[in-house]
C-alpha cells in the first residue's frame, strides 16, 4: 500500500523526513500562477464535497475583510476513511508544503493544521515535520488536534473550535470564506487536496491530467475495506474504476451484493451497477453517487444491508450535534425505527415512516449532518427494498439467520 | 432588495420547533413530525409576503428571515 501520491520521484519507505523531501521534490516552489494551473489541473477538494479547489481560492483571495487564515483538515471523522491520517503520517512534508503554497496564493499568513486527536500518530509526524521546517515557516504553522467527533471536521465546527473550543457546527451564512478563524476570511482545505496541490505546483498542471484515465484528471486516496483481504489504503488514478480499485486492494474474499461507496455520507450500490463506475466526481456525481472522502466498502456475502445501514445510522444520530430539530429528532426517530427493523422487531407503519422521513431530512440542517443520513438511507431503501420488506413484513432476515439482531 | 425575489431562511441551530410560523404563514410552511418548519422552496409571493414578514417577526427565537432568492440558505 504505497502512497505515490506522492507521485514524481520515488519516495523513501515510511516517514519521510524534511531532508529526503527536499532530496526529492526540491524546494517549496512559488505560488505565483498557481491559481490558474490548479483550475487547469481541475482539482478536486478531497475532503468528500469535491468543490473544485481554485474556486474555493478565488473566493478567500477576492475577500477584502482581513488577512486570510489556511486550516489544512485532517480531521478525518469518518469511521471508513484511513486516507488523512495515513497520509500525514507518510508524507507530513507534503501536507505542509501545499498548506504553505495554499496560503501564498490566497495571501494568508497564519496556517492551522487541524488534525484528529484520534490519529495519534498524524499529529506525532505531523508535530516533528512541523519542528524540521525552517523557523520562517514554523512561525506560521500552528497545530490543532481536533475533538474525536464525527461532525469535527465539518469545516464550520473546525473554525468554531479554533476560535471557541467547540467543535460544533454552526449556522450559514457567514461560510468560512467569507468569516473564519479569528473572524478572518478562512480556506478549509482537506489535507490530500493540499498534498496534491504541493505536486501540481511543482510538475505542472498538465502533468497531473496526465495520470487520470478515461477523461478524468490526477490521482485519489482511497480507502478499501469490507469484502476484501483487510482494509487498505491505495493510490488510484483518478477515473478508474471501481473494480479496478477492488482489485488493487487484493480482490474480493466473497460474493458481494451491494457497495457501499463514500462512507457513512455516501450510499449503496447494487453490486452488478457498481464495478464499472468511473471513479471520478463528475461522471459519479452524473449517476447521483459521490465518492465522498474516497471510501470503498464492499458488503461480504454473509452481512445484511439492511442491518448494516441501521448501524451506521444509529451512529449517525448519536453523533448528530443536536444543535438543529430535524437531525436530533428526525435523526433519531429514523435511526431508532431502522434499529426496529434491522433487529426484526419492527412495529406497524415503521417502513412506511422510514421511507417518508428520508425524504424529509436533506438541506434541514445547519451543516450536511442530516443529508448524508437521508442520502445513505435513501439509497439503502432502494437497494436493500426487498430485504427491508422481509424484515418488517416477515421479521425474517435471508442472511443472518438469527432472531432479534439489533 | 425589495424588488428581487425573495423567500424564506431559517436559521436551523436557532430554531426551537416553537411552530409558530406555520400558523402564520401555513402557505410556505408545514411542520414535520417533530414540530419542525418544513419551507416550501422558491419565491414568496406578493401576496403572502405581510404573512411571511409577521412569520419572521413572530418567530420567538429569531430563527426566521427574509432573503433574496439568490443567497442559499
Amino acid at each position: 500500500m504505497s502512497i505515490a501520491l506522492l507521485a514524481g520521484p520515488p519516495a523513501v519507505q515510511g516517514i519521510e523526513r524534511y531532508a529526503d523531501h527536499q532530496r526529492r521534490l526540491g524546494a517549496l516552489p512559488p505560488a505565483t500562477e498557481l491559481i490558474g494551473s490548479i483550475e487547469r489541473s481541475a482539482l478536486r477538494g478531497k475532503g468528500g464535497a469535491a468543490f473544485p479547489v481554485a474556486t474555493k481560492w478565488r473566493s478567500v483571495a477576492s475577500q477584502r475583510a482581513g488577512t486570510p487564515v489556511v486550516l489544512a483538515n485532517g480531521g478525518e471523522g469518518e469511521p471508513l476513511s484511513r486516507k488523512d491520517r495515513m497520509l500525514m503520517e507518510q508524507r507530513p512534508h507534503l501536507v505542509i508544503d501545499g498548506a504553505l503554497l495554499a496560503a501564498n496564493a490566497v495571501g494568508a499568513n497564519d496556517i492551522v493544521l487541524y488534525v484528529g486527536a484520534d490519529h495519534a500518530g498524524a499529529i506525532q509526524t505531523m508535530q516533528r515535520a512541523v519542528s524540521e521546517r525552517p523557523g520562517t515557516e514554523r512561525a506560521r504553522l500552528r497545530l490543532v488536534s481536533a475533538p474525536v467527533r464525527y461532525v469535527s471536521g465539518e469545516e464550520t465546527a473546525a473554525v468554531h473550535f479554533v476560535n471557541a473550543g467547540i467543535a460544533l457546527p454552526t449556522s450559514i451564512p457567514p461560510r468560512p470564506y467569507e468569516r473564519g478563524v479569528d473572524g478572518r476570511p478562512t480556506l478549509v482545505q482537506n489535507v490530500e487536496t493540499l498534498a496534491h496541490v504541493a505536486l501540481i505546483a511543482r510538475f505542472g498542471d498538465e502533468w497531473y491530467r496526465s495520470l487520470g484515465v478515461a477523461g478524468a484528471s490526477g490521482t485519489t486516496l482511497v480507502t478499501v475495506g469490507g469484502a476484501v483481504p483487510q482494509t487498505v489504503l491505495i493510490e488510484i488514478h483518478q477515473g478508474m474504476t471501481l473494480a479496478d480499485a477492488v482489485n488493487v486492494a487484493g480482490g474480493i474474499t466473497s460474493d458481494s451484493d451491494a457497495v457501499l461507496l463514500g462512507g457513512y455520507f455516501g450510499g449503496w450500490i447494487q453490486s452488478g451497477a457498481a464495478w464499472g463506475l468511473s471513479l471520478d466526481a463528475d461522471p459519479l456525481h452524473r449517476l447521483g453517487h459521490s465518492l465522498g472522502c474516497g471510501v470503498v466498502a464492499v458488503l461480504p456475502s454473509g452481512r445484511c444491508g439492511v442491518i448494516e445501514t441501521a448501524r451506521i445510522l444509529a451512529y449517525l444520530a448519536h453523533e448528530s450535534a443536536r444543535q438543529c430539530g430535524p437531525c436530533t429528532f428526525g435523526l433519531r426517530a429514523i435511526s431508532a425505527a431502522a434499529g426496529r427493523i434491522a433487529g426484526l422487531t419492527s412495529t406497524p407503519g415503521d417502513l412506511e415512516r422510514v421511507q417518508r422521513w428520508s425524504g424529509l431530512l436533506a438541506g434541514r440542517g445547519a451543516c450536511h449532518h442530516p443529508d448524508g443520513a437521508a442520502g445513505l438511507l435513501a439509497s439503502a431503501l432502494h437497494v436493500f427494498s426487498g430485504e427491508f420488506t422481509l424484515h418488517d413484513d416477515q421479521r425474517r432476515c435471508s442472511i443472518v439467520n438469527t432472531q432479534a439482531v439489533a | 432588495m425589495m424588488s428581487d425575489r425573495v423567500m424564506l431562511g431559517i436559521d436551523r441551530i436557532k430554531c426551537d420547533g416553537h411552530g409558530v410560523c406555520a400558523d402564520l404563514v401555513p402557505e410556505l410552511i408545514e411542520l414535520d413530525d417533530w414540530g419542525y418548519p418544513i419551507i416550501r422552496s422558491g419565491a414568496i409571493p406578493q401576496s403572502v409576503l405581510p404573512h411571511a414578514r409577521r412569520a419572521v417577526s413572530g418567530c420567538p427565537t429569531l430563527a426566521l428571515r427574509i432573503q433574496s432568492l439568490a443567497t442559499r440558505r
